[in-house]
């Protein structure tokens, strides 16, 4: 869910555009990663780990302890925590390791 | 090959520090960040800085963030690479960096590793599911893009950042069931705590986390109490409904590019963890190479800011920079070092730094 009012920060939101989650149309804002668009459209489970498949969510939020990774426009293991959403981006859970060949 | 006169990796609150002074004699200086923006962590911070008023107290964390990004982007002799990564240190002095325009090289005369830390983690049946989150997540969520990371919290540290972040979640809206702190007293400042207490929210200490539970993502949590000995007391268990839990135990260096390197290091405890060893001119045991900020130890980031200003005059120093104002200013910058490690909670930093104090001035580089 999006914040509208704050005692402290104030949002200011450039126009919205879409973005696709597993063919699902939703709504990003320019600035947001993808995790915290995801996030506010009440997406948590990011992916599903690489041995027992479990569900995994965002951790660090810094790129660095691989909870997030993702399959976005077909590539695999990007660190959605730290990559910047672009209008039309395709986002997938990534179940265990990306496919990378 | 570029070939920088002071090259600076990071560009949080030690990094920013340290290239304002870097560059403040012309010295040609770039700094490497890999996020998209400039700030580290000092750009979450909503909360209203202490000490004294060189270290801006009372001005809000990304106030003073923002402040210096403008400065530095003013400069005309400090290059910004942002969206960057350093991904080696090589024996022969040469930095490799990569970002989507390519791979980069550069042989820096000298060089300031500012990485920071990372958020240290807790072992617990489930801990990795969606829901559980380290406290700089969380921030990230609220207090940069505004986004709400559910409806209920349990907190799992009673240091500064997690009573800070308590609160900041209940800016957010978000309400805050608990704090829990396996330590049998609160870490952080008082002034911290009792502004949470007085909003109702209890803070147990001597509690760990026994489970936590949900099938997807998370449901809610059970705590439990510790002995003198930390053992967990069963029968003593405690259980929350939640969405979020907060996980605040404390910060780790994020030393990686110096181990790689063949830096000696220390393990400090009280530091968080392994440091770089360092002379009284925050130089590693590797010639030029030069560190500031949590990555050196953890501390404040106010800490971190006087860090960096005073080693990116050192970095100068190395150069043969020579400027009248110099000696003033580094008396200045580690007279606030000294007094923001003063009193009881400086103890164990100031002990902690004296472990990883490089005494000869050993430099294989």
């Amino acid at each position: 869910m999006r914040i509208t009012t704050h005692p402290v920060l104030d949002f200011k939101r450039e126009e919205a555009f879409d973005f696709y989650f597993e063919g699902e149309k939703m709504t990003g804002y320019p600035g947001e990663t993808i995790a915290a668009a995801l996030h506010a459209n009440d997406i948590k489970i990011l992916s599903l780990s690489a041995k027992n498949h479990e569900p995994r969510g965002l951790y660090c939020a810094i790129g660095n302890c691989s909870s997030c990774l993702m399959v976005v426009n077909d590539i695999p293991n990007v660190r959605v925590c730290v990559e910047p959403l672009s209008p039309g981006d395709r986002v997938e859970r990534q179940n265990g390791q990306g496919d990378i060949v | 090959m570029k070939t920088p006169d002071i090259l600076i990796v990071g560009g949080g609150p030690a990094g920013m520090a340290a290239a304002l002074s870097a560059a403040r004699y012309g010295k040609e200086v770039v700094v490497i960040e890999r996020d998209p923006h400039l700030g580290g962590q000092l750009i979450k911070q909503t909360h209203m800085f202490f000490g004294s008023e060189k270290q801006q107290a009372s001005v809000r964390g990304f106030d003073i963030a923002y402040k210096m990004i403008q400065q530095i982007e003013a400069l005309p002799n400090v290059t910004v690479l942002k969206s960057t990564t350093v991904t080696a240190l090589y024996d022969d002095g040469v930095v490799t960096a990569v970002n989507r325009a390519g791979y980069h090289k550069f042989l820096p005369k000298t060089m300031i590793v500012a990485t920071g830390a990372f958020e240290k983690s807790l072992a617990f049946p489930n801990n990795a599911l969606p829901g559980i989150y380290g406290a700089g997540a969380v921030q990230t969520l609220m207090n940069m893009h505004g986004i709400k990371p559910g409806q209920s919290v349990v907190m799992v540290g009673a240091g500064n950042i997690g009573l800070i972040v308590s609160y900041q979640l209940m800016q957010a809206g978000v309400e805050v069931k608990a704090i829990v702190d396996a330590a049998p007293s609160i870490g952080g400042y008082i002034v911290h705590a009792s502004k949470v207490r007085r909003m109702g929210v209890p803070i147990y200490t001597n509690y760990t986390v026994k489970q936590a539970h949900g099938e997807k993502s998370l449901e809610g949590v059970t705590i439990w109490k510790l002995d003198e000995k930390w053992q967990p007391m069963p029968g003593t268990e405690m259980h929350y409904d939640c969405d979020i839990l907060c996980v605040s135990v404390g910060l780790s260096p994020l030393s990686e590019l110096l181990w790689q390197r063949g830096c000696q290091m220390a393990y400090v405890p009280s530091l968080g963890g392994y440091v770089p060893k360092a002379n009284e001119h925050h130089e590693t045991s590797i010639a030029n190479l030069f560190v500031a900020g949590d990555v050196s130890g953890i501390e404040e980031a106010s800490s971190a800011m006087v860090e960096g200003y005073l080693t990116g005059l050192y970095c100068n120093l190395r150069l043969e920079v020579y400027a009248e104002d110099m000696a003033a200013l580094i008396a200045d910058y580690k007279s606030q070092l000294h007094d923001l490690r003063s009193g009881p909670a400086g103890d164990k930093i100031r002990e902690g730094l004296a472990q990883a104090k490089l005494e000869e001035a050993l430099h294989v580089g």
